[in-house]
């Protein structure tokens, strides 16, 4: 299939409509034409199609911010280094044109302008761009071959010291895998070393050079098989100042960090923690970070490889004769190191390979391009980009939810289209904060609450979510808003903006606060069911178990009767006439609950007085009529004053101060005193909802 | 009436016109647009207002529209307006002859390319 070619982007910011009209006249048919009508607009577009865009015709004199304004945010985003732009205006003035060459315009047309000037030149513009591109990606490319290249050379240098040595060849490169993996280990672990990405891949690479030395070894005593006598091993140590003299003596390249780190390497890599190596007999971290790392490195592999005078030991064999000390000492938190990228080191080094290596290589690149911002991103990278943003945009085009995109600078909220129609605002918009349309869809409330919560992330954790009410299509809904926050990769990380999106959950909402009042209260008086105020009244004790509290029964006296002689439509009415003037009595933080049947509860929390709480609430409830039905009220009350402040207990209690009250003439109130629970003996635990005696009494008594 | 007799009636320069923008479907297009332009009620409404940078900015426009389609008179006022009106310069005596010259040569202006749009049936 012939791929269509995609046409390039031409930006137009020009604040008079036929300008921009005459220009995009000009170019249409070669190429797309974007038009913004003033600079902030300019700016959100660039902001939005930066990579596509492939070139900007600028007008100077604009509302809301005028042309330099543009350049001055191409300038502070580095897009002006890959986008040209061209002016074009009216102005004669030479210090505008001069500010504008200085601001990084490729080239300025003056008013009144020609058509075929305009043309030639928009188009020699991109040519030369495109051609600039091409360049600059084929420089990237060679500096990589380069650099693939002289570590190639220190690989074979190194292999040449240790096919002398008898050695398999692979030990410079697990160094090189160990040191680089403990690099990056301690770098999440410290930043006592001030140890950089590029200090990472020098360090590693110049790890290959560690034995170096041994080439100004006598091959019978570097291939020796039993052990050195001392003599011996005293020419064996030279080894390291060797290969450091040699670096040393380097008549080019002294100043390069490869050079400086191989030669911090080669001489301390016997060192040890303790001061117990040599050459120098250096100490903890008198000794280069590179070095203490390379030796460790080092002495991990001997032991982990096999070797004609011994079998190859497991990592933790290893690790176990290292902290033994049978190596010597090394700095403890690269012994921590160690055990924690053991995992990685054990898939690193299995899976180590030249390409292996290259794809690390890269990443450091990688990794060193994303720091310097005013490296321009290969070819490569930005097709890969220019695929995400299809793919973004096609995803967005196809759901049906709200996505945002909110940048700090400058201002901007972009909305994909499906938001964009449901919130009646437009896709691109300048400074939504000032926008009367955006505060009218969300409270400044909500507004800056998630404001506050997005900046108080971290770039470990970036993702909000907040539940408030929006006004879409002038009602007020229920939404639920899940953003992401971005920040900048520098140190310390800069908020830059947001991405998320909205959901619509009102009726999931509604639905819930529907059944969460049916699983709490009561149907017919709208009161606290059991099971709930049970529930709060425990949390209320739990939270503040020193307060002071007390529990109330109700029991509407004479109910049966009300129900047998009028019915239970009567009956449900004096129940929900009584619930209504418990909800009068009470303060506003206690609680009131339908026990069940005609028994009612009320929690409350007292400072001092209690009995003078209870008389008043007890009055107010108690007497009067409801229609020729008289309206009497037994209560039992236990405060935590006299018994244990948990809820079984003051219910108990409370219960059998009211049983005390209906077998002693009702229509009062008494409290529980620790001597009721001797007079009520065994009945003193049952209820009279489900104390069918307490009712068969009731029921003689009414008769 | 042809596009050629139009510009003379308001004083613009044709051959200038049809030298840059070379095609005179074009020039026909842009002339007839600049009925629908909104700079003249922004210079208006801004100067009424006493908005001098907002009437800068409209002047400005009118001056760079004139210049590109060649309406040499009316460029030549606006381009006087725009320079009194630049950097927020309070009232010159003399301005309010300059504003009446844009003023009289816009209507002149808009009478010409009103009749040739009659003419061309738009």
């Amino acid at each position: 299939m012939e791929r269509i070619a995609e046409r390039q982007k031409i930006l137009i910011v020009d604040d008079s409509e036929m300008n921009r009209a005459i220009l995009s006249d000009m170019l249409d048919g070669e190429y797309d034409i974007l038009e913004a009508e003033n600079g902030k607009e300019g700016v959100a577009m660039l902001q939005q199609h930066s990579q596509e865009i492939s070139l900007v015709l600028l007008d100077i004199v604009m509302p809301e911010m005028d042309g330099f304004g543009v350049l001055s945010m191409m300038n502070k985003n580095h897009w002006i280094e890959d986008i040209p732009v061209i002016m074009i205006s009216a102005e004669r003035g030479s210090s505008h044109i001069e500010r504008a060459f200085e601001l990084g315009i490729t080239d300025f047309i003056s008013r009144p302008f020609d058509g075929l000037i305009v043309h030639r030149r928009v188009v020699n513009t991109i040519l030369l761009y495109a051609k600039q591109k091409r360049l600059t990606s084929m420089v990237a490319e060679q500096i990589f071959e380069k650099e693939h290249r002289s570590s190639l050379m220190i690989d074979i240098l190194s292999h040449i010291v240790e096919f002398r040595n008898g050695e398999s060849g692979m030990h410079v490169r697990h160094v090189h895998t160990l040191t680089e993996t403990m690099l990056q280990t301690l770098v999440q672990k410290t930043d006592r070393y001030h140890i950089s990405p590029t200090d990472i891949s020098v360090i590693s690479t110049a790890s290959a050079l560690h034995d170096i030395g041994k080439i100004a070894i006598p091959e019978e005593i570097l291939n020796k098989p039993g052990r050195f006598t001392p003599e011996e091993f005293a020419v064996m140590k030279t080894h390291s100042t060797v290969g450091a003299d040699m670096l040393e003596a380097l008549p080019y390249y002294q100043d390069e960090p490869l050079v400086r780190a191989a030669y911090q390497i080669c001489r301390w890599h016997h060192e040890r923690w303790d001061g117990r190596g040599y050459p120098d007999g250096l100490k903890g971290d008198d000794i280069p970070i590179s070095a203490q790392i390379v030796a460790l490195a080092d002495v991990y592999d001997a032991l982990t490889s096999v070797r004609v005078y011994k079998p190859a030991y497991t990592h933790e064999q290893a690790v176990a004769m290292i902290l033994n000390g049978e190596c010597g000492q090394f700095n403890p938190l690269l012994m921590e190191c160690l055990r924690d990228c053991a995992d990685d080191i054990q898939a690193e080094l299995s899976s180590d390979s030249v390409q292996e290596r290259s794809r690390r290589e890269l990443q450091n690149v990688a990794r060193e391009l994303h720091k310097h911002e005013e490296l321009t991103a290969s070819e490569r990278t930005l097709e890969l980009l220019e695929h995400e943003r299809m793919k973004y945009s096609f995803f967005a085009s196809l759901t049906q939810e709200i996505q945002f995109e909110y940048t700090v600078t400058p201002s901007s909220l972009v909305l994909n289209t499906w938001g964009s129609e449901k919130l009646g605002l437009p896709e691109i918009l300048v400074d939504p904060y000032q926008d009367r349309q955006a505060r009218a869809i969300i409270s400044d409330q909500d507004q800056s609450y998630l404001a506050s919560a997005l900046h108080s992330t971290t770039p470990g954790s970036p993702v909000v979510q907040s539940d408030c009410k929006l006004i879409v299509d002038g009602e007020e809904k229920w939404h639920r808003i899940i953003a992401r926050a971005s920040w900048s990769s520098e140190e310390p990380p800069r908020y830059t903006g947001c991405i998320g999106k909205v959901l619509d959950i009102h009726s999931s909402r509604l639905q819930m606060e529907h059944l969460e009042q049916q699983a709490s209260h009561d149907g017919l008086t709208g009161l606290l069911n059991r099971p709930y105020a049970k529930k709060r009244i425990m949390e209320r004790l739990a939270d503040r178990p020193d307060g002071r509290y007390a529990l109330a029964i109700l029991d509407l006296d004479y109910f049966k009767s009300a129900n047998d002689t009028y019915g239970h439509m009567f009956g449900d009415q004096v129940l929900k006439f009584l619930a209504e003037r418990m909800r009068r009595s009470i303060r506003g933080g206690d609680i009131a609950a339908r026990a069940g049947g005609d028994e009612f509860l009320i929690f409350l929390e007292y400072k001092t007085d209690l009995e003078s709480t209870i008389d008043g609430i007890y009055k107010r409830v108690n007497g009067g009529v409801y229609q020729d039905f008289t309206i009497s009220v037994s209560m039992g009350v236990a405060s935590t004053e006299i018994v244990a402040p948990d809820y079984e207990t003051l219910f108990r209690c409370a219960d059998q101060a009211l049983y005390v009250v209906k077998n002693s003439g009702k229509g009062h109130y008494s409290y529980y005193h620790k001597e009721d629970a001797q007079i009520n003996g065994d009945i003193s635990a049952v209820s009279p909802i489900d104390s069918g005696a307490a009712q068969t009494q009731d029921e003689e008594e009414k008769k | 009436m042809t596009l050629k007799e139009c510009y003379v009636s308001l004083n613009g320069d044709y051959d200038e016109v049809m030298g840059r923008l070379r095609s005179e479907r074009l020039v026909q297009k842009f002339v007839l647009k600049f009925l629908n332009d909104g700079s003249y009620q922004l210079l208006l409404d801004s100067l009424a207002a006493g908005d001098r940078d907002e009437a800068f900015r409209a002047a400005h426009t009118i001056k760079g529209v004139c210049a590109n389609l060649g309406f040499t008179s009316l460029l030549g006022s606006s381009e006087k307006l725009t320079e009194a009106l630049r950097d927020g310069k309070p009232a010159q005596p003399g301005e309010e002859e300059l504003i009446a010259q844009v003023k009289a040569d816009y209507a002149c202006a808009r009478q010409a390319i009103e009749a040739f749009q009659e003419g061309v049936g738009g």
